[in-house]
C-alpha cells in the first residue's frame, strides 16, 4: 500500500511537472488566463495521461523496445483525439476557450515522459496511480496560476467577482507577458514553500 | 493573395502574433536551450528547417487528403505522425548529404519531435486557412519569430551569469520574469498592421 501512496504523493509535491521539472509548459502559460481553463486543461490532460499510462503499462511487454517512441505516440494521440471529441460536444464553450491547446497534448512532454520514464517499466496498477497523482499536480498547478493571473487581471475567480469594485484589475496579468511574470513569481514562492517546508 | 498579404504574413508572425512570446507555443526549448548561444542558433536552424518542410508536408496532406475524404478525426494522430518520422527522415538525409550541419544540428533533430511549435505552426496554418504560398510564409516568418525570441533570451542569459542574484531567484524563476519582460516589449507591436 505504501508504494501506491508513494506513487500519488511524488506527482502531486516532490515531482510536481509545473513547478519541479517544468514540463509541459505551453498549455501552462496558454490557457491559464481564467482558473475555469486552468481547470479544464488540467482535467483534459489527466484524462489523457492516466489512459496513456495504463495502455502503454498494459502493453508493455508486447511493445518492441526499438520503435517504443512512435508507439507511445500513437497511444497518446488516440487519446488526445478522443479527449478533443468529448470536450467539442459536452463542453463546446470550454473546447473553444482552449483551441489549439487541446490537440497540442499530444505533444506535451510530461506525458510521453511519464510513459517513458514510469509506465513502460511498471505494473499497470502502479502506472494508473502514477498518472493520476502527476495529473493531480498538473491540475492544481494550473488552478493555483490561473486564480493567480484571474484575480489579479479581472479581480474574478471561476468567474465571480470576489475583489469588490474597489479594486483596479492589473490588465497586464491577464495578457501573455502577465502569464510569464505571475509563473515566475509562484515559482518563487513554491520553491520557498517546499524548502521551509524541508522537501528538495 | 498578393504580394502585400504576405509580406503581411510574415510580419505578423514574427513580431506580432510572436510563436513564443505571444501564443506560448516551443516553451520547452525556449527555457530548455537558450542557456548557449551556440545551442540557441544551432536549435533555431533545425527549427527553420522543419517547421518549413513539415508544415508544408502536413498542409498537402490536410487539404488533398484528409479534407476532401472526410477524415478529420485523424487529423491529430497524422500530423504528429508525419513530424516524427520527417525528423528521422531530415536526421538521415542531413547524416548522408552534409556532415558538417549534421554534426551541427544533430543533436537538436530527435528534440524537435516534441516541439510544440512545430505541431501547433502546423495546425494554425490548415485552421487558419491560408493558401499553399502563404503558409510557406507563414512557415518562415514562423520560425524566424522563434529564432528571434530564443537568440535574444540566449544573449540576455548569457550576460545574466555574471549578475550576482538573490538565492532562490536564480535559474527558472528569473529566466520566466526575463521572459515576461521580453513578452511584454514584444506587445509594443500590438495592432500595427492586420491582415
Amino acid at each position: 500500500m505504501s508504494v501506491y501512496l508513494q506513487d500519488l504523493g511524488r506527482g502531486i509535491l516532490k515531482e510536481n511537472p509545473v513547478f519541479r521539472l517544468l514540463l509541459g509548459m505551453c498549455p501552462v502559460l496558454g490557457v491559464t488566463g481564467f482558473a475555469m481553463n486552468g481547470l479544464g486543461m488540467g482535467v483534459a490532460a489527466t484524462m489523457v495521461l492516466i489512459c496513456s499510462n495504463v495502455v502503454v503499462s498494459a502493453f508493455r511487454n508486447v511493445i518492441p523496445k526499438t520503435i517504443r517512441i512512435p508507439i507511445y505516440i500513437v497511444i497518446i494521440a488516440s487519446f488526445v483525439t478522443l479527449v478533443d471529441m468529448l470536450l467539442a460536444a459536452f463542453q463546446p464553450d470550454l473546447h473553444d476557450q482552449l483551441g489549439i491547446f487541446v490537440p497540442l497534448i499530444v505533444v506535451n512532454c510530461m506525458i510521453l515522459g511519464r510513459a517513458e520514464a514510469f509506465a513502460g517499466k511498471k505494473p499497470v496498477s502502479r502506472s494508473l496511480v502514477d498518472g493520476v497523482g502527476v495529473g493531480i499536480g498538473f491540475t492544481l498547478a494550473l488552478v493555483l496560476l490561473a486564480s493567480f493571473r484571474e484575480i489579479l487581471g479581472h479581480g474574478t475567480l471561476f468567474d465571480i467577482n470576489i475583489t469588490g469594485a474597489a479594486f483596479d484589475p492589473m490588465g497586464v496579468m491577464a495578457l501573455p507577458p502577465g502569464a510569464f511574470l505571475a509563473l515566475g513569481i509562484l515559482l518563487y514562492l513554491v520553491n520557498l514553500a517546499f524548502r521551509r517546508l524541508g522537501i528538495e | 493573395m498578393g504580394f502585400e498579404t504576405i509580406m503581411a504574413i510574415i510580419f505578423i508572425y514574427i513580431f506580432v502574433e510572436n510563436l513564443v512570446l505571444n501564443q506560448f507555443l516551443g516553451i520547452c526549448p525556449f527555457l530548455g536551450v537558450s542557456r548557449r548561444m551556440e545551442t540557441a542558433v544551432g536549435m533555431s536552424m533545425a527549427v527553420l528547417f522543419v517547421m518549413t518542410v513539415a508544415i508544408l508536408v502536413t498542409w498537402l496532406l490536410y487539404n488533398y487528403i484528409l479534407h476532401p475524404f472526410d477524415l478529420l478525426y485523424l487529423q491529430i494522430v497524422t500530423f504528429i505522425l508525419v513530424i516524427a518520422s520527417l525528423v528521422q527522415l531530415v536526421e538521415i538525409m542531413m547524416r548522408k548529404l552534409s556532415p558538417a550541419l549534421y554534426q551541427g544540428l544533430g543533436i537538436f533533430l530527435p528534440l524537435i519531435t516534441t516541439n510544440c511549435a512545430i505541431m501547433g505552426a502546423a495546425i494554425l496554418a490548415v485552421t487558419e486557412e491560408f493558401t499553399f504560398l502563404a503558409s510557406l510564409a507563414f512557415a518562415i516568418a514562423s520560425a524566424i519569430g522563434f529564432a528571434l525570441a530564443l537568440i535574444l533570451m540566449a544573449g540576455i542569459r548569457e550576460r545574466m551569469e555574471l549578475v550576482d542574484l538573490p538565492k532562490g531567484i536564480s535559474g527558472s524563476v528569473v529566466t520566466l520574469i526575463t521572459a515576461g519582460l521580453l513578452s511584454l516589449a514584444f506587445m509594443g507591436f500590438e495592432g500595427v498592421i492586420a491582415l
